[in-house]
């Protein structure tokens, strides 16, 4: 069953400051992300991006909205009742959505290898399978000579990199990024844009990918939409294929000093900047 | 007129301003970070200084021994003690007795109050009912309530035991539950995402966590123990460290009270060693994320 998530006129309110007063996180965001699709969120501080991010993962619940996880085969009900579809909505984690945080979230008791191979550990798995599929992707991140040192021992950059391949150690049908590259030097982060441009390639895993960053934003993207905060809105959305077409060529520069990427790469400037001036 | 000339002024200013601000940083340290540098030296100086002045009062005649034996005299009682014994009993039966109720109460302590205190922290109902409990009784000095412990459990093991038991309890209850939450909400909530169950973040997350407070929870603990055994075995003991110095004080052995003190602070100075290096082997990253 190929994996489809549905967000349905989501709102998420917070309590403000002041008594009675709340603060509007997203209003009316409706998104559909379907197996195959790579989905960036791009957008200044504060627009709702991670909000979204956590409302997908299941760690908060809407004000209002519904968000259902299921097999839609590319039909989505026109109208969505509460009743009908309770059975797919999302309430909460589950391990066919996986997660790499902001600040890497890992164990500190755990040394490397042990935090990557955590959720083999979970589910049962022996040991030799599961360290065997761990080293793989610490391989892929450049991480193996590193598989017996404690969390506190790395650098941010190779923390993050560890918390990368818990992940996609995990095998789930969805990866929700908030922000993964964000603490790496400029070239970790394009191997690992192209390392998870090489994985989503092979297993077709949906992604949901958050970034600041306008160039990563378009490379990676097959969906780029475009956040708006107070309230944190989807303003724009883009059809994009300059990942695929690194895929097809393997050549990231030839592919980002294409005409069409940087003429792509100044709207979107654009777009934000005006946004920042509105605000 | 000023009091210096320019020039002097200035050397002053000079002077005053870098004495504002923190010394350079040396090698392995890191700028104006708190308490900079090793203390270890001063330390054994003021140790060595103590010492000394004991000695040079007490083998000079400036104190009475009554108010203050000489380190001799105390030591020579220590090893009196150990062969011939005080009040019937040998200095290590003395040890013994007060180490079996001190650690006996901080077992059942450890067993029952982390427990209770990790459920404080996880569970809602659990924090309901136990927190007003522990924090009621938590203030209250054990003298105050060791006539109750004495009415309720008799003169025996039994009320020596409850009232260190019960000094322990609040410590240790307190900090596992602090422990519980120093876990970072991302920690639980990526364990969640690779599938956990809520009993195997509470196993493979939770627990861990809340480790590094534990251990601090427990040195706590074992310390109103020390306290609080003094006042334990002033009911109805026959033997113990406590009951030596308050049995030595009512025949004005100040040599004993003094030795019967040293072998207190030993002892819950050797337990704590052995804590801290407990708590390197177990939660090296304590303080590093």
């Amino acid at each position: 069953m190929a994996l489809s998530l549905k967000i349905h006129d989501v709102s998420v309110l917070y309590p403000g400051q002041q008594k009675g007063q709340q603060v509007s996180a997203l209003s009316g965001v409706n998104l559909d992300i379907a197996a195959g699709d790579f989905v960036v969120a791009l957008g200044a501080s504060g627009c709702g991006k991670t909000t979204l991010l956590n409302l997908m993962a299941g760690f908060i619940q809407p004000s209002s909205g519904v968000i259902t996880l299921g097999d839609f085969q590319g039909q989505v009900p026109q109208e969505v009742s509460r009743g009908a579809e309770l059975r797919d909505q999302v309430t909460g984690p589950g391990a066919e959505r996986g997660v790499v945080f902001q600040k890497h979230a890992l164990l500190p008791w755990l040394n490397v290898l042990d935090n990557v191979a955590f959720g083999l550990k979970l589910r049962g798995i022996p040991k030799a399978e599961r360290e065997q599929r761990a080293m793989h992707f610490l391989e892929l991140t450049g991480l193996a000579d590193f598989r017996g040192h404690a969390i506190y021992q790395l650098s941010g950059g190779m923390q993050q990199r560890v918390g990368i391949a818990r992940a996609l150690t995990n095998d789930p049908q969805m990866l929700l990024l908030d922000e993964p590259l964000g603490a790496l030097d400029a070239l970790t982060r394009e191997r690992l844009q192209e390392l998870i441009l090489g994985i989503w390639q092979s297993t077709r895993k949906m992604m949901f990918f958050i970034t600041h960053d306008v160039e990563e934003a378009l490379f990676m993207a097959t969906r780029l939409i475009i956040m708006s905060p107070r309230p944190g809105r989807i303003t724009h959305e883009f059809s994009v294929d300059f990942g695929k077409r690194f895929l097809a060529c393997r050549d990231a520069r030839a592919v980002k000093s294409s005409p069409d990427f940087i003429a792509l790469r100044e709207q979107i400037l654009s777009i934000i900047h005006g946004d920042e001036e509105a605000a | 007129m000023s009091l210096f000339d320019e020039k002097q002024r200035r050397a002053v200013m000079r002077t005053f301003n870098e004495l504002r601000r923190a010394a350079p940083a040396k090698p392995g340290e890191q700028y104006g970070a708190p308490g900079n540098g090793s203390s270890v030296t001063l330390s054994l100086v003021t140790i060595v200084a103590l010492f000394a002045l004991w000695y040079a009062a007490t083998n000079g005649g400036w104190v009475k021994p009554l108010f203050l034996p000489s380190p001799q005299a105390v030591w020579m009682q220590l090893v009196d003690v150990s062969q011939e014994g005080f009040a019937d009993q040998t200095l290590l039966a003395h040890i013994g007795w007060s180490a079996l109720r001190v650690f006996g109460a901080f077992l059942l302590a450890v067993l029952t109050a982390i427990p209770v205190g990790i459920m404080m922290g996880v569970n809602r109902v659990a924090r309901g009912i136990f927190d007003p409990l522990v924090e009621f009784y938590r203030p209250l000095p054990p003298l105050a309530y060791l006539p109750l412990v004495v009415i309720w459990m008799g003169i025996g093991e039994g009320s020596k035991i409850l009232l260190i038991y019960l000094a322990m309890f609040a410590p240790l209850a307190l900090s596992a539950r602090a422990g519980v939450k120093s876990v970072a909400i991302e920690q639980i909530h990526a364990a969640y995402s690779m599938g956990a169950s809520r009993g195997q973040v509470l196993r493979h997350v939770i627990m861990p966590a809340a480790l590094p407070e534990v251990l601090t929870g427990m040195r706590i603990a074992i310390g109103f123990g020390w306290t609080t055994l003094v006042a334990a075995e002033m009911v109805a003991a026959t033997a113990g460290l406590g009951f030596m110095v308050l049995t030595a004080s009512k025949f004005m052995a100040t040599d004993v009270v003094i030795m019967g003190i040293l072998v207190i602070g030993a002892m819950a100075l050797l337990f704590d060693l052995g804590m801290r290096w407990l708590e390197r082997k177990l939660v090296p990253w304590k303080g590093k994320v």
